[in-house]
């Protein structure tokens, strides 16, 4: 492993703008012409092993990123190094030293076996056969391929294809692996088990993992870092209790009692519901719920208690209202 | 499927070993070729899961442009001459632009679904792999069908070989394959010039086969039955003249239209490789600017 892991940052973002020119016909021949900018000036840095969460709602510029992140697209101002790599000027070697995982966008060959499209990856990166051979095995074992490899790419399930996709973006060792809406339209298990296996897999090689979802259960599984990017700027960096507390978003506290009561005043929380014995009160999802239910308990005739923690959907949407 | 724990995926996995030395950069046409060959076999290969779709489509394409020479026989049953051309004369123009229109159609003629990629954003694909993006757009879709014309081309070219009054001198035997080989590659610089401008208008593929598909069915007859700014245009403006005609012209001893230098007769590869470097240009500027705008 590289003498550096765990220090220099592998993925380097520094004043990253990307202008696009838009043409739209408002006439017969007339045109006009308007700039979009798509990615404002973002600036991170992800060190080695880490797994990130890019999130952000739909045209706020996630995927430009990763497009310029991976090679696709150039960036208008800015500067971008991957492993050490300026993406616009080598293209291919960056593509040695990345994995590209596309949700909705499959790589492997579709009339051939899944066996074939690896073999594909094996000659055009010019994997080791050692490399190869222990890679596979490991995503084989882990992803439940063994059935699959000799049925055909059109053949198989949704989720069958997705393991699928993921062993073919990791067969030849990446550094980094960028994952676009991994577990979109896969049922329940299917999207633990990659969960599950990505987990793993980070754990165990340091692939440093970019990961952009809706799916905001994956970025709870997986992420202690998460990004949010909105109308092209980084509007949020850090843990996810920290999202919590900028959404300024509540956890509820579910009390029922021995019988009906009117509303408590609690303090520290409000009540934000009453359904014949049970009261519900919201508090700031940063504070302790322990004060609140002793004093709950001290006063009034306790039943049973729960404790619902916010959707993160809604901190992110009143984090976009917040800066829209 | 049951559920794993991280630590029971982590014990799975063996020790990581270092990871591979990554290769240094080697020379980009031999890359392009081998990431071709890649491609086209993988191509190949899917073809042949629908075996029997292949043998009709291949026995399909065999027949129509069959037919195609047909057309032309059945013309020369009311008439003796072609513009001044007899049958079998006809026959080398059209073998020989059929022979190298079929090998760059089987080669680069995928490209011109290039507009389609960049319009539903599977370029994208192409651009995460390691290999020259040229290569894997020539070789995407590789139709092994194609090899119908070039089968054609070749059976008409050998029967015109056998048929036409000429004393095989030997600079008019060579001249053949060199006239062959230049002529693909006329045709192969006009397809990359032609995939390059998909770049900027993605259904510009019509455009392309105009020049492709028309400039073949132009060249199967003499240059002296079309007009004269005709043959002027596809002699300097798009060089296909040079892919049949002015070789094709020395061979039969005739004289061309346009009464050109008898040197350009013998420059058809110079004109190939000069086709290149424009067609090469246009290329890189059209994938630059998708890099730089998207789709």
């Amino acid at each position: 492993m590289s003498t550096t892991a765990g220090t220099a940052p592998v993925i380097e973002l520094d004043g990253v703008e990307k202008v696009f020119d838009v043409r739209r016909k408002t006439g017969t021949l007339r045109r006009t012409r308007t700039r979009v900018r798509a990615v404002d000036g973002i600036s991170f840095t992800v060190p080695r092993g880490e797994v990130v969460g890019y999130i952000g709602p739909n045209g706020a510029g996630k995927s430009t990123t990763v497009k310029m992140l991976t090679g696709i697209l150039n960036p208008s101002a800015g500067r971008i190094r991957i492993d050490g790599i300026d993406p616009t000027r080598e293209r291919t070697r960056l593509a040695r030293r990345i994995g590209v995982v596309f949700g909705q966008r499959t790589t492997l060959w579709w009339d051939l076996p899944l066996r074939d499209s690896y073999e594909l990856v094996r000659r055009m990166y010019r994997v080791p056969d050692a490399v190869y051979a222990r890679n596979l095995d490991t995503c084989v074992e882990l992803l439940d391929l063994g059935p699959l490899l000799e049925v055909p790419v059109r053949q198989l399930s949704l989720g069958q294809r997705m393991r699928g996709d993921i062993a073919a973006a990791l067969l030849h060792d990446p550094e980094v692996l960028y994952l676009d809406e991994p577990t979109i339209g896969l049922d329940v298990v299917s999207k633990s088990r990659v969960r599950d296996f990505l987990r793993g897999f980070n754990a165990e090689r340091g692939t440093t993992i970019l990961l952009t979802t809706h799916d905001l259960t994956d970025i709870e599984s997986l992420c202690r870092r998460v990004m949010v990017i909105d109308h092209g700027r980084l509007v949020y960096d850090g843990g996810l209790d920290g999202l919590h507390a900028s959404g300024e978003s509540e956890r509820t506290l579910i009390a029922d009692f021995a019988r009906e009561l009117p509303p408590i005043d609690l303090p520290g929380a409000r009540c934000v519901g009453v359904d014949g014995p049970r009261q519900s009160f919201a508090f700031p999802a940063g504070r302790s719920a322990a004060p609140l239910v002793a004093a709950l308990a001290a006063d009034h005739p306790l039943v049973d208690l729960s404790i619902r923690e916010p959707a993160i959907e809604d901190v992110i949407s009143r984090m976009y209202g917040a800066t829209s | 499927m049951a559920e794993l724990t991280p630590g029971e995926v982590a014990a799975a996995l063996p020790a990581a070993a270092g990871r591979p030395e990554h290769q240094e950069p080697r020379w980009q046409p031999a890359e392009a070729m081998r990431a071709y060959a890649l491609i086209v076999r993988m191509w190949v290969r899917s073809t042949m899961a629908y075996r029997t779709s292949f043998v009709l489509t291949a026995l399909g394409n065999l027949a129509a442009t069959g037919l195609d020479f047909l057309t032309i026989v059945l013309m020369f049953a009311h008439i003796h001459a072609l513009g001044g051309f007899t049958l079998p004369e006809v026959a080398l123009l059209y073998g020989a632009t059929s022979t190298s229109f079929g090998i760059a159609d089987l080669t680069l003629g995928s490209m011109d679904r290039l507009g389609r990629r960049v319009r539903d954003g599977t370029l994208d694909v192409l651009l995460l792999r390691p290999a020259p993006v040229l290569a894997q757009v020539a070789a995407d879709r590789f139709a092994l069908r194609r090899l119908g014309r070039i089968t054609q081309g070749v059976l008409v070219l050998g029967w015109a070989l056998l048929r036409v009054d000429v004393r095989w001198s030997p600079v008019n035997v060579a001249l053949v394959p060199v006239m062959l080989v230049s002529g693909a590659v006329i045709f192969g610089a006009v397809y990359v010039a032609g995939a390059a401008f998909q770049f900027l208008a993605q259904d510009a593929a019509e455009v392309q086969s105009s020049v492709t598909y028309g400039g073949n069915t132009m060249l199967q007859y003499p240059p002296g039955i079309f007009a004269r700014d005709l043959v002027r245009g596809v002699t300097f403006v798009v060089p296909l003249a040079f892919v049949n005609w002015l070789p094709a012209l020395h061979v039969l001893g005739r004289p061309d239209p346009l009464g050109l230098p008898g040197w350009l007769d013998f420059a058809s590869p110079a004109v190939a490789l000069l086709c290149c470097l424009p067609a090469a240009a246009a290329w890189r500027a059209g994938l630059r600017a998708y890099r730089s705008t998207g789709s």
